[in-house]
């Protein structure tokens, strides 16, 4: 399985990088830890004529913690977010999706800038990002602007991003209170049959705030409003969570694939909601 | 047909250059240019695990690199970890303790643990199963690829102290 042929260029800044994205226009295309785009371009599902390999570009890789806030440059791996035991203080939702991602050998590559840049439904960053009301920094000719993550996602692999533009970190506010990050797969490897996140507060028994989304249960993630405020003002019992789990389902739109049909996918969601309203509220 | 790119890459110790297309994949400079045919071409789409080699310090499928990336880099294959006549700690304990039956994994996982345990000297039967999670066997069931790499870090560890 070998790609077709291209033009390889490595450039180490932001400006070099969309110098050759307006050169080659649709037909270059950037490559952060290369574990989406490669295996595409391997099955020809995807052409490169003009390759831009984002590795030397430094202003794209760390991670930064302070004023409350949490800004992960885009070329930031799934490994590394695991590793930082900063991150593990103030965000542990972060480890908790990176360690259901792929296997250990693809999140020393895999990164999240690929990862929520990618669009593919089944990738579990954007639905964190979503939950987490992150924003995506996107650097183009025209300078710099920002998109919610909750605007982000337009169809699969269709985003607000415009074809010269690239994604250069992403921030958030430190989570407060009990969050979870549960993921149904069939095996380890797998993209979700169905995954959940969930971030929530609470103060004297009651739920004060809350935030949920989901993976890979329709063609971008679902970020549930009405969810979310099911809980609110609750004490997260039975039947607050019962509602939740309602109102995400209205929500979502999974169709059958190899991963099953549609009302075990709605199945699936349902239990994997549940479990992470009740892990996040335990935490809180 | 793109121009070829003129590539470096330091293997197992010693300098290489050669012309490339930026698309060859890194298994394949490995095994047919190299010659190094330790890392294996199990699933060639990035979930068996046979073709892993360490990178610059990470763990990486060498079928889901291209060789232009890899330009500038260290890589460390099995050939570079232990020999015929000098064994490494990890490849004994894979004979002591039937780690391997036909042995097509094996290359892939001794290269895998090897930088889990540099990472992790010390791990839980669970740390190992997590770290070793990206290399498919379908032979052993796993149960004797997990005694052989606790048993190897035991022995690591040991001689460590004795040095001390
Ligand atoms: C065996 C296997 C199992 C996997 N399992 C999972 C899983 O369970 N969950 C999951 O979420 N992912 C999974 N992945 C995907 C993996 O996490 C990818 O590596 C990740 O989604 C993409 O990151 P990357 O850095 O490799 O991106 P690339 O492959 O380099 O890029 C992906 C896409 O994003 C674009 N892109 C990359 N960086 C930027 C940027 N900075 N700005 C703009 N566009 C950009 C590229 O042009 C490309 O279109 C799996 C991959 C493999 C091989
Ligand atoms: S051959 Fe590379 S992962 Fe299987
Ligand atoms: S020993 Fe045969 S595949 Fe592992």
């Amino acid at each position: 399985m070998i790609p077709a042929a291209f033009d390889y260029y490595r450039p180490n800044d932001v400006k070099g990088v969309i110098a050759l994205l307006n050169e080659h226009g649709d037909d270059a295309r950037v490559m952060a830890g290369g574990h989406s785009l490669i295996p595409m371009m391997k099955l020809r599902m995807a052409e490169v004529p003009h390759l831009i390999d984002l590795q030397d570009v430094v202003a794209l890789k760390g991670i930064a913690i302070g004023g409350g806030r949490i800004t992960l440059g885009a070329l930031v791996t799934q490994h590394e977010l695991i590793d930082h035991d900063g991150l593990a203080q103030t965000a542990p939702i972060l480890r908790e999706t990176a360690r259901q991602i792929a296997d250990p050998q693809v999140r020393y590559m895999g990164t999240v800038g690929g990862n929520v840049a990618n669009g593919d439904p089944g990738n579990d960053m954007p639905g964190l990002m979503q939950c987490l009301n992150a924003d995506f920094t996107l650097v183009g000719p025209d300078g710099e602007r920002t998109v919610a993550a909750r605007d982000f996602y337009e169809a699969a692999y269709m985003t607000a991003r415009e074809d010269d533009e690239i994604l250069v970190g992403v921030s958030f506010d430190a989570p407060k209170g009990g969050q979870a990050y549960e993921k149904q797969k069939r095996k380890i490897g797998d993209y979700a049959t169905a995954a959940a996140a969930v971030v929530l507060t609470k103060e004297n028994g009651t739920c004060t705030s809350a935030s949920i989304a989901m993976t890979n249960l329709s063609d971008i993630p679902v970020f549930s409003q009405d969810a979310s405020d099911a809980l609110i003002g609750t004490s997260v019992e039975d039947n607050a969570i019962r509602a939740a789990v309602a109102a995400m389902l209205k929500d979502i739109d999974p169709v059958e694939d190899n991963r099953g049909p549609v009302a075990f996918k709605q199945h699936a969601a349902s239990i994997i909601l549940t479990r992470a309203i009740k892990s996040a509220w335990d935490r809180a | 047909m793109s121009n070829k790119m003129h590539i470096k890459l330091n293997v197992n110790g010693e300098d290489h250059e050669f012309l490339a297309e930026p698309r060859e994949l890194l298994i394949h400079t490995l095994r047919e240019r190299l010659n190094l045919t330790g890392p294996h071409v199990g699933c060639e789409t990035s979930h068996c695990g046979a073709c892993t080699v360490t990178i610059d310090g990470k763990s990486v499928k060498s079928c889901t690199m291209f060789v232009a990336q890899a330009n500038g880099a260290e890589v460390t294959t099995i050939e570079g970890i232990g020999s015929p006549d000098a064994l490494h700690v990890l490849q004994e304990s894979f004979r002591e303790h039937h780690g391997l039956q036909c042995g097509f994994c094996t290359p892939g996982m001794i290269t895998r643990a090897s930088k889990l345990l540099e990472e992790n000297p010390n791990p839980t039967e669970e740390e190992v199963r997590f770290g070793m999670a990206g290399n498919l066997c379908r032979c052993t069931g796993y149960q004797n690829i997990v005694k052989s790499i606790l048993a190897a870090a035991a022995e690591l560890n040991a001689v460590k102290e004795a040095a001390q």
